[in-house]
């Protein structure tokens, strides 16, 4: 297409949109609302998985080792562990290092009372790996394997903690997909609606264009135009409000509840904007063009 | 220029609106298409533009065969073809100057040429002084001149007319008539359908009857082509 043609289609496009005026502004404010929830999705989503991420690196797997195996056999399971993919890092703890943190969470790194203790450590064989997890859901493939190795006497696992926390994570992601999808399709249905208007208005217009000698990227442009110029306006809109929010309610819930904040860390606004920005823009532009494409060949077959 | 060969078109409904026609118009002809209604004239014109094929036989315009012309080329085939209609079809919300301007836009053509044609076109079919009015501002035969002006501003090859003097007084009509032969004497082949008699036989041009689909005279004007 010429430049005077997309400069023509562009000025046609705007006039469309100015013409059924109501129309337009419905499907821009739904577009609005399904891009602003998709944002407040987003933003749970991302400070979730931080929350997550840091359960994770602390949801741990301990393998103790039957009585009496030798070192060798140790660093054999030691690289057995090392091999699984599911495992973020592994270190290994003696009966004395155990011993030592007991006492110091218990008596407080009280001396005396450690020292009673001293030469009866009732940790001694509890040498063991403590495992921390890339990613919980597959903890129990990993405790399955580990409990059937030479030498293990015994796995323990945080299992309540791992299964409630992937269930939850696995229950947010379907909403939040449901949701979106819904919202999306509501959105392209919508905007379709508008262009089906557009289109109806125009219909002589179009019928003498082709007639005339139009190509069909030519009469198609204009709608394409006002589904795009729709779309946009529906992502940029929440993005903006969207952006004030999340930089104020992030500063309210810090400083209102303060325990949070030793509990996990929201994401800042940049990093979470950086991400969101080209999504929803993508979104917006890409509702917008399926919606008028889509209404353009069933109404129009160009 | 103009050739179809056992054509046929039977529409969905089972009745054929044209059935085994052959003829041929040459280049630079002015030609009247008669008949009473119903009898396939538009079904005609409908099919030399390519927007429906024929269920049988072969169409030539300009030298190529409407059956080898894909959907991305129908758009080139037709900036080779002028049509009017009866009703006009003009875009009610556009200027006498804009309806014209719009043709050549929609045919990409840059705003330079258009500057310069559509005022040489408006002067042809003597609406120069009206550029700026409405449509609804004009007279049937005014508003059928912008309709010719419209056709004629990409210089298509073929001008075809579908009733164009259907919705006009006499007078208006004759002068549209007289404009077309005007056009026609300027090397523009012209087919104009009419069931108007008077035109027909006064104006001595080559005259094609059709009945019920079928062609059933073909008289030559008397003046050697
Ligand atoms: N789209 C269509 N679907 C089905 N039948 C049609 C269609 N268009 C026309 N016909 C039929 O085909 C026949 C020829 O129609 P056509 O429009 O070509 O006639 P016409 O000669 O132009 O008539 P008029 O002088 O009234 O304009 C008629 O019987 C008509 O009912
Ligand atoms: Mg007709």
């Amino acid at each position: 297409m010429k430049l005077r043609s997309i400069m023509y289609s562009i000025g046609q496009g705007f006039k469309s949109i100015w013409r059924n005026k109501m129309f337009s502004l419905a499907s821009v404010a739904t577009m609005t609302a399904c891009i602003f929830l998709f944002g407040i999705f987003f933003s749970l989503g991302v400070n979730f998985s931080g929350m997550l991420k840091n359960v994770e690196e602390s949801v741990a797997v301990t393998v103790f080792f039957e009585k009496g195996i030798t070192q060798e056999q140790k660093d054999a399971i030691g690289n057995d562990i090392k091999a699984r993919t599911e495992v973020s890092s592994y270190k290994y703890v003696s009966g004395k290092q155990a011993f030592d943190t007991v006492i110091k969470d218990f008596y407080g790194g009280n001396k005396e009372l450690a020292e009673s203790f001293a030469d009866d450590n009732p940790l001694a064989d509890s040498d063991n790996y403590q495992i921390f997890m890339k990613d919980v859901s597959s903890q129990q493939k990993l405790v399955t394997y580990l409990s059937k190795l030479q030498g293990v006497r015994e796995v323990h696992q945080s299992e309540a903690a791992a299964r409630t926390l992937t269930d939850f994570s696995r229950l947010i992601s379907v909403i939040f997909g449901s949701v979106i999808i819904i919202l999306i399709a509501v959105a392209i249905f919508l905007i379709s609606n508008t262009i089906t208007v557009g289109i109806s208005v125009r219909k002589e217009e179009i019928a003498i264009m082709k007639l005339i000698g139009a190509k069909d990227s030519f009469v198609r442009a204009p709608f394409i135009v006002e589904g795009i110029v729709i779309g946009l306006s529906g992502s940029i809109i929440p993005l903006i409000i969207l952006w004030f929010m999340y930089k104020n309610l992030i500063v309210y819930i810090a400083s209102k509840y303060q325990f949070l904040s030793n509990l996990f860390k929201f994401v800042p606004e940049t990093s979470v904007f950086k991400t969101l920005v080209p999504i929803a823009l993508i979104l917006g532009v890409g509702i917008g063009y399926i919606g008028s494409r889509f209404t353009l060949h069933r109404h129009l077959n160009v | 220029m103009i050739k179809m060969e056992h054509v046929s078109k039977t529409y969905q409904t089972g009745m054929p609106a044209l059935s085994d026609i052959n003829l041929h118009i040459r280049p630079g002809e002015f030609v009247f298409i008669t008949g009473v209604s119903g009898s396939g004239k538009s079904t005609m014109i409908k099919l030399l533009l390519d927007e429906m094929k024929p269920t049988k036989g072969r169409i030539f315009v300009n030298g190529k065969n409407l059956a080898g012309i894909t959907r991305r080329n129908i758009p080139y085939f037709r900036r080779n073809i002028g049509v009017v209609f009866q009703d006009f079809r003009l875009l009610q919300d556009r200027s006498v100057y804009d309806n014209v301007a719009f043709a050549m836009k929609v045919v990409e053509t840059s705003n330079k040429k258009i500057k310069k044609s559509v005022p040489e076109i408006l002067s042809m079919v003597g609406l120069a002084a009206k550029y700026r009015s409405l449509p609804k501002q004009l007279s049937g035969g005014e508003q059928q001149r912008v309709a010719i002006a419209r056709a004629l501003v990409n210089q298509p090859k073929i001008l075809l007319a579908d009733e164009p003097t259907g919705n006009l007084d006499n007078p208006n009509g004759w002068a549209i008539m007289k404009l077309l032969e005007e056009i026609n004497e300027k090397g523009t082949t012209v087919v104009v359908v009419t069931h108007n008699l008077e035109f027909v036989e006064k104006m001595d041009k080559r005259v094609i009857t059709i009945k019920k689909g079928q062609i059933v005279s073909d008289k030559e004007s008397s003046e050697e082509f």
